[in-house]
């Protein structure tokens, strides 16, 4: 889409390798990957498991150290440690809501902690903030003094985008976000992390296996293999079912349902 | 749905009772199964995995399973006494669970395990089983069955492991297989294979299959019937090819809440949970 062309890139990656280990107990988990992705776009990594879309997505969050390549967000080339204003312009949220929430600290703590180390922590500009990133994500102040436990999971993972942009930032990176709930209460975080993007101006980063939510909420995406980049396309692309690569036609036909004939004609690609 | 079933189904209740009130979770739920692939779909809490596990009276205390039938192959699986249970778990009704890595011994190879069941059902020599448990990692199409055979657990990929799982179970040669969301720790392509080797036992052994899912999509393009469960009952029943024509507002929520690749909207449907589901009429 020309958007992604035009407008000046909020993240860059540029021949960025991972690998975990040494010697030779070395896995190249990422190898030689370069996309940007435009302020206000919303971008998908698809890929299996062993793929390297997640590590992509760790590597941009500071978790994981590159063992080469650039990453530049918003303009500053990111070091091994991330400086916290990094925390300002970019949040990650979490596959699992069950594994990401502190058992035992209540929603309002949650989400005091990042204002508290950003200096937010007046208690009337923590308050603001605090009621309004629950009412963005659709909690009302109900829910504030709750413990996890006591939230479904759509609940915990509606916490979990509240924390991530309680400091306001113009990135979102998100790792496989609905992948854990019902598919009615995807349907709900689906639809919020749209429109919170429509809103705020959001700029996402968006790791899924599943190529109908990447192309529900993405314009673009990277095809992922073995920690290398198959292919980049747009959403229109992926629906016209016309990718270029035959790992990436395989993936998009595996993903419409059983088909007793395509199963036999699977092949692997290494 | 084919001449005589394999197991019949009537009037299933799983309750838990509590201090404070008994959870009811599977409410009057009745079926057949032939030599079939039968889906059961439904979001967590619906039920579908208690009815699978009280089939093979398989339910964790407190819970109390109650049926006015309960029958597999002229058996009365309710009042089987516990050794005549053990025959039939494994030996005559498999289950296979989502994730092979809490399914399999981790600290045994794979393959011995595979040995193993097959030296318990048969009674065959340690040997032969060997020699068995080869040809089924063979025929889940496991291309280096030598090598997977001293493997442990941890050594396997997912897809792997889920192989090794469904030939432990051809070891035994069941009429009737469970499997409770069988694939859905696997990639798509991985999972493909593995319900084509699903598929191809219903066709060539003639064996029953409950599949059990909650994806939509899945289950329309590979079973032949399914059943859909709503807060401890079956709300509709419908061949599998017509589920994009289901009646119940439930499965029509439910599907229009899917993000399809061929069909692109601009916000999906929610479901609105009408209360009435719980104890209304089916479709």
């Amino acid at each position: 889409m020309s958007l992604s062309r035009s407008a000046p890139a909020i993240l860059e990656v540029d021949g960025l390798h991972v690998i975990f280990g040494q010697g030779s107990d070395a896995v190249h988990a990422v190898r030689d990957v370069s996309f940007r992705v435009a302020e206000g776009a919303a971008f998908g990594l698809v890929g299996e498991s062993g793929s390297g879309k997640t590590t992509v997505l760790r590597a941009i969050a500071g978790l994981v150290a590159p063992a080469a390549g650039r990453i530049a967000v918003a303009g500053q080339v990111q070091r091994a440690h991330r400086e916290p204003a990094f925390a300002r312009v970019c949040q990650m949220v979490f596959q699992d809501p069950y594994g990401s929430l502190h058992p035992r600290h209540t929603v309002d703590r949650v989400l005091s902690e990042p204002l508290a180390i950003h200096g937010f922590a007046r208690r009337g500009e923590a308050d603001r903030r605090i009621e309004r990133a629950l009412s963005e994500v659709g909690l009302g102040p109900g829910f504030r003094f709750r413990y996890p436990h006591q939230l479904s999971g759509g609940q915990r993972q509606r916490v979990s985008i509240a924390r991530a942009l309680i400091l306001e930032p113009r990135i979102l990176l998100l790792d496989e976000p609905t992948s854990a709930l019902d598919v009615s209460v995807q349907a709900e975080i689906l639809n919020l992390l749209a429109r919170l993007r429509r809103e705020r101006g959001l700029t996402y980063v968006l790791v899924s296996h599943n190529l109908a939510i990447v192309a529900h909420l993405c314009e673009r995406l990277l095809v992922m293999n073995a920690g290398r980049v198959v292919e980049e396309l747009t959403e229109g692309q992926l629906r016209a079912a016309a990718p270029a690569e035959p790992y990436t036609r395989q993936l998009l036909q595996a993903s419409l349902g059983y088909d007793r004939q395509a199963a036999a004609q699977l092949t692997t690609f290494d | 749905m084919s001449s005589t079933p394999i197991l019949t189904v009537e009037d299933l209740q799983v309750r838990f009772p509590g201090r404070v009130a008994t959870v009811e979770a599977v409410r009057g739920v009745s079926f057949e199964v032939g030599r079939e692939k039968l889906g059961i779909v439904g979001e967590s809490g619906s039920g579908k995995s208690m009815t699978g596990r009280a089939i093979l009276r398989l339910v964790p205390p407190p819970g109390r399973v109650t049926a006015r039938r309960l029958e597999f192959e002229g058996t009365d699986l309710l009042a089987a006494s516990e050794p005549a249970m053990r025959d039939i778990r494994g030996h005559r009704i498999a289950m296979v669970l989502q994730d092979p890595k809490f399914s399999l011994n981790p600290v045994m190879p794979v393959g011995d395990q595979v040995a193993e069941a097959w030296r318990v059902h048969s009674g065959a020599s340690w040997r032969e089983s060997r020699r068995r448990a080869l040809e089924m990692l063979e025929a889940v199409r496991i291309r280096n069955p030598e090598r997977v055979y001293g493997a442990y657990p941890h050594e396997v990929s997912g897809g792997m492991g889920q192989r090794v799982m469904i030939a432990m179970m051809l070891a035994a040669g069941p009429d009737l297989l469970i499997a409770d969301e069988p694939t859905s720790a696997l990639d798509v392509t991985v999972q493909m294979q593995v319900l084509a080797i699903l598929d191809d036992l219903v066709t060539e052994r003639g064996m029953g299959l409950v599949f059990i899912s909650h994806d939509l999509n899945l289950v329309a393009s590979f079973c032949d019937r399914v059943l859909i469960m709503y807060a401890g009952r079956i709300v509709e029943t419908c061949r599998a090819r017509d589920l994009a024509a289901a009646r119940h507002p439930y499965t029509q929520g439910l599907l229009r809440s899917l993000p399809r690749i061929d069909r692109p909207v601009a916000e999906l449907a929610v479901l609105d949970r009408d209360p009435a589901w719980r104890d209304g009429p089916t479709a």
